[in-house]
C-alpha cells in the first residue's frame, strides 16, 4: 500500500439521480480502520449513498474526500462489493477470474498476473473458504459462495476503505459468518469498512460507527448514542413501535425475503 | 487429396480462401462482446446501415470499404444525435435508421443496370471478386481490431462483466464502450466483401454462440470461437466452390450447422 489509511470525509454532499436528490445535505466523517454501519428504512438512500462513495453516481452538490483529496485521485484504495443484480452473472469467467481481477488495478491493464498477484489471489480464495471452487463458473456457485467470490476479490484489491451493500440479506449462514470474519481481518489491517444493513442487532453488536439515514443524516456516532427513540422514530416513522418495557420493534414491508427486525435499547 | 488442392490452383480461389479465413477469425473475436454484451440487434443494425455508402460507392467507382466506413461512422453519430436528448430510445433510434439506411442503399443500387447482380453481390457478399489490394486493406485492417482486442483485453472484461468495478478502477467506461463500438464497426465493414452486409451479423453472433456454449472462459471462448469462424470460412468456401453455391450463404450455413452441433452436446452433457 502506497498510502497509509486516514479518513474518509463527506462533506454537504447532496446525492441524487436527475433532477432528484435522494440524500440532502450529508455530512460524516470516518477514521481510518473504522468499521461503519449505514442503517435506514428501504428507500432511504443506502444504495444510493453507496453508488456515490463509489464514483458511479456523481454528486450535486458537496465533495467526498479520501485521505484529503477528491475522490478519483487514488485509483486502487476503495472496493466494494457489488449487489447481485449489478453483475451478469452469466459471463464467462471462472471464480479465480473475478478475483484476479481484483488485481488488476495494482498490476497494470497491459502487464499479466505476477507471482505476487497469483499468491494474493490463492490467499484471498482460500481465506474465504472458497479455493476449491477457483475453476468453477462463477454462474455455477450459490449464491453465498457467490457473495465469498466477490469478498475474496475485495480482499485481493487490498483496499483502504471497503463498501459492502446489503451482505447479509439473503445469503446464508456461513457466509455471513465469512463476512464477518472479514471484517475482523480487515480491522486488524486498519482497513475502514463502511456496509448497509438491515440487520439493526449486528449493527448494533459488531459496528463502532452507525450511519442513520433516511434521505438525510439522522444520527451519525456509537451504536448507543444513535439507537435512541428519538433518532429511530425520526428514521423508522410508523413502522417502529415503541414497548412499555422499553423494547422497541421496527417492521419494514417488503424487502424480499426480509424478516422482522428489532432491537433492544435500554 | 486432389479435391483439396484443385481450387487452390486459381489465384482469386486463394484470395478469396485468405479473406474468408481472416474475416471469419476477426468475426468471430469481436463476436463474443457482441454475444456477451447482448449487441446482436446493433451489428445487425450497422451491417445494414452501411449499405448506401456502398452503393455510392459502387455507383462511382469508388473503393467499397471506404463507402462503407463512411456510412457506419455517419449511421453510428446519427442514433447518437435522436436518442441523446431521450425523445427516441436507443434500440427505436437503431431500429428506424437501420431500416432507412437499408431501403435507401437498394434504392440506390436498383438504379443500376446490372441491378440483380450487383445488389446479391453487396447483400451476401463476393468472396471470389477479392482484388489483392482488398486482402491488403482487410488484412491490415484486421490485424489492427485484433490488436486492440488484445491490449484492451482487462479493461473491455471489467467493463462488461461487472461496470462497478470500472468505476471503482476509475476506467473510462464510456469511452471503452465507444472503442469497442468503433472496432464493431470497422469489423462489420471489412466482413462486407466475404460474407456481405445481411450475413455479417450472423458471423458475428453464431461462432461466438457456439464457443460460449463449449468453454466457460473469456479467453478460450474467442479462441474457440476464432476456430469456429476459420473452420466455417474454409468449409464454406468448398462447399461454395463444388455445389456452386454463394459463398457467404455457405459460409453462415457452415457456421450454424457448427452451432447446432454444439448445442445438441451441450443438452446431452447437461441430461
Amino acid at each position: 500500500m502506497t498510502h497509509t489509511p486516514h479518513r474518509l470525509e463527506v462533506e454537504h454532499a447532496d446525492i441524487g439521480y436527475g433532477d432528484k436528490i435522494v440524500l440532502h445535505d450529508l455530512s460524516f466523517q470516518v477514521p481510518h480502520g473504522a468499521r461503519v454501519a449505514v442503517v435506514g428504512p428501504n428507500g432511504a438512500g443506502k444504495s444510493t449513498l453507496f453508488k456515490a462513495l463509489v464514483g458511479i453516481l456523481p454528486l450535486k452538490a458537496g465533495q467526498i474526500l479520501i485521505h484529503g483529496e477528491s475522490l478519483g485521485t487514488h485509483k486502487d484504495c476503495v472496493a466494494y462489493v457489488p449487489q447481485r443484480e449489478d453483475v451478469d452473472w452469466r459471463f464467462p469467467v471462472t471464480v479465480h477470474d473475478v478475483v484476479m481481477m481484483g488485481r488488476f488495478g495494482q498490476m497494470g491493464w497491459l502487464s499479466r498476473a505476477s507471482k505476487n498477484d497469483k499468491k494474493i489471489v490463492e490467499k484471498s480464495l482460500e481465506q474465504m473458504g472458497i479455493a476449491h471452487l477457483a475453476s468453477h463458473s462463477i454462474g455455477e456457485l450459490s449464491g453465498g459462495q457467490q457473495q465469498r467470490a466477490f469478498l475474496a476479490r475485495a480482499l485481493a484489491q487490498e483496499p483502504h476503505i471497503l463498501l459492502m451493500d446489503e451482505p447479509f440479506t439473503g445469503v446464508d449462514v456461513t457466509t455471513q459468518e465469512a463476512t464477518l470474519n472479514l471484517l475482523n481481518h480487515l480491522r486488524d489491517q486498519k482497513v475502514t469498512a463502511i456496509i448497509s444493513t438491515h440487520d439493526l442487532n449486528l449493527a448494533a453488536s459488531r459496528f463502532d460507527l452507525i450511519l442513520l439515514v433516511n434521505h438525510r443524516m439522522i444520527a451519525y456516532g456509537a451504536p448507543q448514542q444513535v439507537f435512541t427513540k428519538e433518532n429511530l422514530a425520526a428514521a423508522f416513522g410508523n413502522s417502529l413501535l415503541v414497548m412499555d418495557n422499553g423494547m422497541m420493534l421496527v417492521d419494514e414491508c417488503c424487502p424480499p425475503g426480509e424478516e422482522h427486525h428489532h432491537v433492544e435499547v435500554k | 487429396m486432389n479435391w483439396l488442392l484443385e481450387p487452390l490452383a486459381y489465384q482469386f480461389m486463394q484470395r478469396g480462401l485468405l479473406a474468408s479465413v481472416i474475416v471469419g477469425v476477426l468475426c468471430a473475436v469481436m463476436g463474443t462482446y457482441v454475444v456477451l454484451r447482448g449487441m446482436a440487434f446493433l451489428g445487425d443494425a450497422m451491417a445494414h446501415a452501411i449499405l448506401p455508402g456502398v452503393a455510392v460507392a459502387y455507383l462511382f467507382g469508388g473503393n467499397l470499404l471506404l463507402g462503407a466506413g463512411a456510412a457506419a461512422i455517419l449511421v453510428a453519430l446519427s442514433i447518437g444525435f435522436f436518442s441523446r436528448q431521450g425523445d427516441v430510445k436507443e434500440d427505436t433510434a437503431i431500429g428506424i435508421l437501420f431500416a432507412a439506411a437499408l431501403s435507401l442503399g437498394v434504392a440506390m443500387i436498383s438504379t443500376m443496370q446490372t441491378y440483380a447482380v450487383d445488389l446479391s453481390h453487396i447483400l451476401f457478399g463476393n468472396v471470389l471478386g477479392v482484388n489483392s489490394s482488398d486482402l491488403w486493406m482487410i488484412a491490415v485492417i484486421s490485424l489492427i481490431i485484433l490488436l486492440m482486442v488484445v491490449l484492451f483485453y482487462k479493461p473491455f472484461l471489467v467493463i462488461s462483466f461487472d461496470p462497478v468495478l470500472a468505476a471503482t478502477l476509475r476506467l473510462p467506461a464510456e469511452l471503452l464502450r465507444n472503442l469497442m463500438l468503433v472496432l464493431l464497426a470497422l469489423t462489420v465493414v471489412v466482413s462486407l466483401q466475404t460474407v456481405g452486409v445481411s450475413l455479417a451479423a450472423a458471423m458475428l453472433v453464431t461462432p461466438a454462440a457456439t464457443a460460449y456454449l463449449l468453454t466457460r472462459r473469456l479467453g478460450p471462448m474467442m479462441l474457440v470461437s476464432a476456430a469456429i469462424g476459420a473452420f466455417s470460412s474454409v468449409i464454406g468456401l468448398y462447399l461454395s466452390y463444388y455445389f456452386n453455391i454463394v459463398s457467404g450463404s455457405a459460409i453462415v450455413l457452415t457456421a450454424t450447422v457448427l452451432f447446432l452441433l454444439g448445442f445438441l452436446w451441450k443438452r446431452t452433457k447437461s441430461i
